[in-house]
């Protein structure tokens, strides 16, 4: 019994002086999310992506040498309705067979300061690739790291949405992608 | 008969065929949308759709408060009582599908986690969560409750037209006062 106490201890104190150098790395998809917000005839339509990848290395003491990537498995995407999962895997929307993936791949990170950070890098959807600012939030425990963030995606930069549907006063061009990614201490 | 309760105020009159109109056009449009394969245009519909039955909705309230101060006239001494216990049966009847079919409507877009916002301004709560078979149940019972009402109406129609030109016993110049002779 004392010698189990005893290297809980030693592990609880190993855990802690390691504290300081903990890198989050390993995906935990159960807790993840990505969602986001279309808007249709000015209404609020809730979405997300049920399958999706994330490869990423963050260590608190050294934000700027983080990496990221995150790789969307557009065929999970739940539209709103099965209406819309049908039409979206079409070729003026995602063009799914040509195009299955959306990617984010961080070229860098900035801390802004407190738990704020920001990702710069690229996002590519329908072989169509473009700059992109990713402000997000970290907070971490020494065991896990929760990554939230949101930005907004221009569909028709994407051609997301061709022919009749590249009319954004049906279907904005704007779209609120979110995200909670969760990872744990290597 | 006393001279002002032998026919419906104006404003009745007005309300009754400004709603039967839209009724009759929300119900060719929801039976054509729900048809049709998605596209912006399929999007637009249904949101007009929405918009309209939350209008008659507001003006299904609005008749039924004037009601409340301007009684319906009484029948005609020549109608039996049958057909007068039928017609208000049919009338209330009426009423409820008004105020029925906007709201299962509401409550299924609720249900189906499409939000019904009056005109793309005022959003009306969602009372429901999202649910899906919750919002396929709302949306039959939206659809058995609009084939009620066509039926009802169906009725309803025949009567008056059996009242004028059968029975010429004046009841659908109450409704239809360019018909009365004075
Ligand atoms: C008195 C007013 C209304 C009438 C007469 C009416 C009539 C109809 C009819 C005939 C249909 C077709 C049913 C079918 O074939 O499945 C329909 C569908 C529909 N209505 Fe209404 N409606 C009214 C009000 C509303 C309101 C207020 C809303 C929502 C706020 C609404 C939302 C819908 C929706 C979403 C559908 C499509 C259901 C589906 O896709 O299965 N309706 N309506
Ligand atoms: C969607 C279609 C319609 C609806 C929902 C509807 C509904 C109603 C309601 C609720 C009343 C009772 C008014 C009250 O007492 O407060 C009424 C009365 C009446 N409606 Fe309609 N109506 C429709 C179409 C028609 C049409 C097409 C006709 C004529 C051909 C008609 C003829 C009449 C007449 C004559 C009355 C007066 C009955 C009486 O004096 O007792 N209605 N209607």
């Amino acid at each position: 019994m004392k010698r189990h106490i005893l290297a809980a201890a030693l592990l609880g104190l190993g855990l802690a002086t390691q504290a300081g150098a903990v890198e989050y790395a390993r995906f935990q998809p159960e807790q993840s999310r990505v969602e986001f917000t279309s808007k249709q005839m000015g209404v609020a339509v809730d979405g997300r992506f049920r399958k999706f990848d994330v490869q990423l290395a963050f260590d608190p003491a050294k934000p700027t040498a983080a990496s990221a990537r995150i790789d969307i498995a557009l065929a999970s995407i739940d539209a709103g309705s099965k209406d819309a999962d049908d039409e979206v895997a079409g070729k003026q929307w995602f063009d799914l067979k040509a195009f299955p993936t959306a990617s984010f791949v961080a070229t860098g990170v900035k801390a802004l300061g407190g738990d704020r950070y920001e990702a710069v890098g690229k996002i590519s959807i329908k072989g169509r690739t473009q700059d992109a600012v990713l402000p997000f939030t970290v907070k971490h425990d020494g065991r896990l790291a929760t990554f939230d963030g949101s930005l907004v995606v221009k569909r028709l930069d994407f051609a997301v949405g061709e022919g009749a549907w590249a009319d954004v006063g049906t279907v904005a061009n704007e779209v609120q992608v979110k995200f909670r990614i969760v990872a744990a201490a290597r | 008969m006393t001279p002002d309760n032998d026919r419906y105020t104006h404003t009745a009159v007005a309300l009754h065929w400004l709603m039967a109109v839209l009724l009759v056009g929300l119900f060719a449009v929801g039976l054509y949308m729900t048809g049709l394969k998605l596209s912006p245009q399929k999007l637009q519909i249904y949101s007009w759709h929405k918009w309209a039955g939350v209008t008659l909705f507001l003006l299904a309230l609005a008749r039924l408060a004037w009601r409340l101060g301007h009684r319906p006239p009484a029948p005609p001494a020549t109608m039996p009582r049958w057909q007068h216990v039928a017609a208000e049966g049919t009338h209330h009847l009426l009423y409820v599908l008004m105020l029925a079919i906007p709201l299962t409507g509401w409550l299924m877009s609720s249900a189906k986690g499409f939000q019904t916002v009056w005109f793309g301004v005022l959003p009306l709560p969602d009372l429901l969560a999202k649910d899906e078979a919750l919002g396929e149940l709302l949306a039959g019972a939206h659809k058995a409750l609009n084939l009620g009402l066509a039926a009802l109406v169906l009725g309803h129609v025949g009567a008056a037209l059996k009242h004028h030109f059968i029975d010429r016993d004046g009841v659908l110049a109450r409704m239809l006062p360019f018909l009365r002779s004075h």
